[in-house]
């Protein structure tokens, strides 16, 4: 049980980082952080007592493997976390050509 | 080969001609408008004719099993009522963007790319709509979220890289959100197709797991379409987006990714109760008011726009939320016609600033009589958001304030009717400031805008002109299939289980 | 080109690199080749495969990596990468629906069995690989810019 909770303390730190940072890459890292740690938690939910990798082999017997569905699901997150942040990255990179600085506080021409 | 293999080919075509598109538009002269034309318009078409073909099928639904797997376990494709509506709605608002585009991305330099990234989102709403397995509506969701957010950066100023980050952290959280709700639906119910989750759930006892994935799933869609208090990207990226995207962003994707998902989630698979359609009805009125009277101050004709989106989505929520039958007809026929006349808003601005060079109303006057088909088209669309008979906003606002009055809550009917008068000020202030009184002198010999700009426009503004006629009983089935499958909540998974067992 | 002392790093990372680049590509394919069988596939393997390019880069400097794989061959590849994919998948209407495995399936844990599976880690392979690449290679484009 334990274990969740962790998942779900550095949860709290991505969001922290994405929501108090005021520069833009600490708040790509929260990102990246939040969305590990929901990648943790869903592969903890697949979790079994007791149970082994799903990997099927020649010479062995399987009789109590974890749930390979959400290890599945995680990959195609990870893929999409690769993205999204390839992306904002790429973004901030423009940004601080355009601004000059990472600060978000002094990003502010749009009137919000 | 049955008639379901139509299902796939809405995401099949617009995710080949998105790689065709990047693979030879760089090499071969206008390859990639001839392939943006052909795709967007087989898409339409296909659309219209899986209406059809909806029509002979039993029970109304299709349903497609990828690589042959039986739902439980493999993944399916379903196509009913609600579907097919989202379905032409989005493919029809997406063609006649494209056609848009063809002209109106000249002033941009690289043509192939923004053709791609269009091509990927349509295919992500598209995926999105006939998915019928929850995770796979995340990795679509996902796929129009990425295309939207390089889109909105896709003319790399620095307002458009300012929007585009924002939007993207904001869309980012909220889709941990919704994956955090669908790891907790599949840890609950050990399964991922929708129709099996609602059979297991309706089997199911659990007094905090439902309504914890319910706020979560409130927090995530409601973020993605923009409701009040998570509204705070949305006049930012809107509006620095190209028109054409603007028009697809504001009329059909926070439709597509906010409302359809939310709809699909909250009364075909959890069941809505009482207390959800609450929130929802309460949230609705909010946006409607928020947006309007945030709406009435701005000068950027975009920006503008981008919060009569907020106040307009309001109004959809507001008649979805009400759970009656004539409360959610009013809902639907209302995301119908207000993706076609804000695309059609946001259209026109675009052929203004084609036009002039500025989306300021201090600096535009006058554009009606050197413009005269924008202004003409504008003035269509304005009378629609602002619901004037015989338009078709009037009809769609005056069934959900009907629907409120019959369910007894006059303080929401009072809210809607108060928005709507807010909405027609706020449009006659467009009207005055850019098309009517006196040419400035720097604007005196501007042109109108290209034919294919202009026929996109007519078409939405005929579109709006005869909306209303929807409602006729000979053409109703199209409102009325998706109405029946929202009210049949979670007895959508019986049907859906036992098209696919056949 | 390649022993240029300006560019890159210092001779030792060179020689280092000069002897477990390729490994490292092999490694890559073996993973995609092998996905059907053991952990790993067409993601993994792809990034094993484009991070030895990045090794590159980072060793040599940005010309050596490009002169191997241009830009514009990487994104073309992508593209091809993709598309492979969506044939693979579009195969299955062969026998009558999308994604379907149409080849024969093989008996198990021999390197040609699984029917489509391996042809489709094949062409996430490649689209990963080049097209992680060519993110990379991107933003180091975009930093030199400046």
């Amino acid at each position: 049980m334990i274990l969740y909770f962790l998942c779900l303390i550095l949860f709290c730190v991505g969001l922290y980082g994405v929501l108090r940072k005021r520069n833009i890459v600490k708040m790509i890292i929260g990102l990246g952080i939040m969305e590990y740690a929901m990648n943790l938690f869903f592969v903890l939910m697949g979790y079994r007592f007791h149970g082994r990798a799903p990997i099927d082999a020649k010479d062995q017997n399987i009789l109590n493997m974890v749930d390979p569905l959400p290890q599945a699901l995680v990959l195609t997150s990870i893929v999409i976390g690769l993205g999204v942040t390839a992306l904002v990255i790429s973004i901030a990179i423009r940004i601080y050509e355009k601004y000059g600085t990472f600060d978000i506080t002094k990003i502010k021409r749009l009137k919000g | 080969m049955n008639s379901a293999t139509i299902i796939p080919l809405f995401v099949i075509i617009p995710l080949a001609a998105a790689f065709l598109i990047s693979l030879v538009g760089k090499f071969i002269k206008r390859s990639s408008e001839t392939i943006i034309f052909i795709s967007s318009l087989a898409l339409l078409s296909f659309s219209l004719y899986a209406r059809f073909l909806l029509n002979s099928s039993a029970g109304k639904i299709m349903i497609y099993k990828i690589g042959g797997w039986t739902p439980p376990f493999g993944i399916c494709m379903v196509l009913d009522g609600l579907s097919c509506f989202m379905l032409i709605t989005v493919n029809l608002i997406a063609f006649f963007v494209a056609v848009y585009s063809l002209p109106y991305m000249e002033q941009y330099t690289d043509k192939p790319k923004f053709f791609t990234l269009f091509s990927l989102m349509v295919c992500g709403m598209n995926g999105l709509i006939i998915t019928g397995d929850l995770f796979n509506l995340f990795v679509f969701l996902e796929i129009a979220s990425i295309a939207s957010y390089a889109l909105v950066a896709f003319g790399t100023e620095a307002e458009e890289l300012e929007a585009s980050f924002k939007y993207a952290i904001m869309g980012s959280v909220a889709s941990t959100f919704i994956f955090i709700g669908i790891a907790f639906l599949y840890s609950f119910t050990s399964t991922l197709n929708m129709a099996d989750m609602a059979r297991v759930l309706s089997n199911k006892q659990n007094e905090w797991v439902i309504p914890f994935v319910g706020v979560l799933f409130l927090m995530g869609f409601g973020l993605k379409s923009a409701l009040v208090p998570f509204h705070a990207w949305l006049p930012d990226a809107h509006p620095s987006a190209p028109a054409s995207i603007s028009a697809m962003l504001s009329g059909v994707l926070i439709k597509t990714l906010g409302i359809y998902s939310l709809i699909r989630i909250f009364f075909n698979i959890i069941g809505a109760t009482q207390g959800y359609l609450t929130v929802l009805m309460f949230l609705g009125a909010i946006s409607m008011i928020v947006g309007v009277v945030l709406a009435l101050s701005q000068w950027d004709l975009k920006r503008l726009l981008a919060y009569h989106s907020i106040s307009q989505i309001g109004y959809v929520i507001l008649g979805i939320g009400l759970g009656t039958p004539l409360g959610i007809l009013g809902g639907l026929f209302h995301l119908f016609n207000h993706s076609v006349f804000k695309s059609l808003l946001f259209l026109n601005s675009g052929a203004v600033d084609y036009a002039t060079g500025t989306r300021d109303l201090k600096e535009t006057g006058g554009l009606g009589k050197l413009m005269p088909v924008t202004a003409k088209t504008n003035l269509v669309a304005s009378m629609s958001i602002a619901g004037i008979p015989p338009f078709n906003g009037f009809f769609s606002k005056a069934i959900i304030i009907i629907a409120c009055l019959q369910k007894g809550n006059f303080g929401y009917a009072i809210c809607a009717v108060i928005g709507s008068i807010l909405t027609l000020a706020s449009f006659m202030k467009v009207q005055k400031f850019a098309f009517l009184g006196e040419i400035k002198d720097k604007f005196k010999n501007i042109k109108e805008a290209p034919f294919a700009m202009l026929f996109s426009m007519v078409c939405l503004a005929i579109i709006c002109i005869f909306g209303g006629l929807l409602l006729i009983p000979s053409l109703r089935f199209f409102l009325d299939d998706a109405v029946a499958v929202i009210l049949k909540g979670t007895g959508y998974a019986g049907v859906v289980l036992e098209a696919a067992a056949k | 080109m390649i022993n240029n002392p300006e560019t890159g790093m210092t001779l030792i990372v060179k020689t280092i690199t000069r002897l477990t680049v390729g490994l490292i590509l092999l490694f890559g394919i073996y993973i995609i080749l092998h996905g059907h069988l053991s952990p790993g596939g067409g993601f993994a393997g792809g990034v094993i495969v484009a991070l030895s390019f990045v090794h590159l880069m980072l060793a040599f400097g940005k010309d050596v990596a490009v002169s191997r794989v241009s830009k514009n061959l990487a994104s073309n590849l992508e593209s091809i990468g993709a598309m492979m994919f969506l044939l693979v998948a579009l195969l299955g209407f062969l026998r009558g629906s999308f994604f379907l495995n149409i080849l024969a399936k093989g008996s198990p844990f021999n390197l040609f069995s699984a029917g489509t599976i391996p042809l489709s880690n094949i062409a996430i392979g490649i689209k990963v690989g080049v097209g992680l690449f060519a993110i990379f290679l991107a933003l180091v484009v975009l930093e030199r810019s400046k």
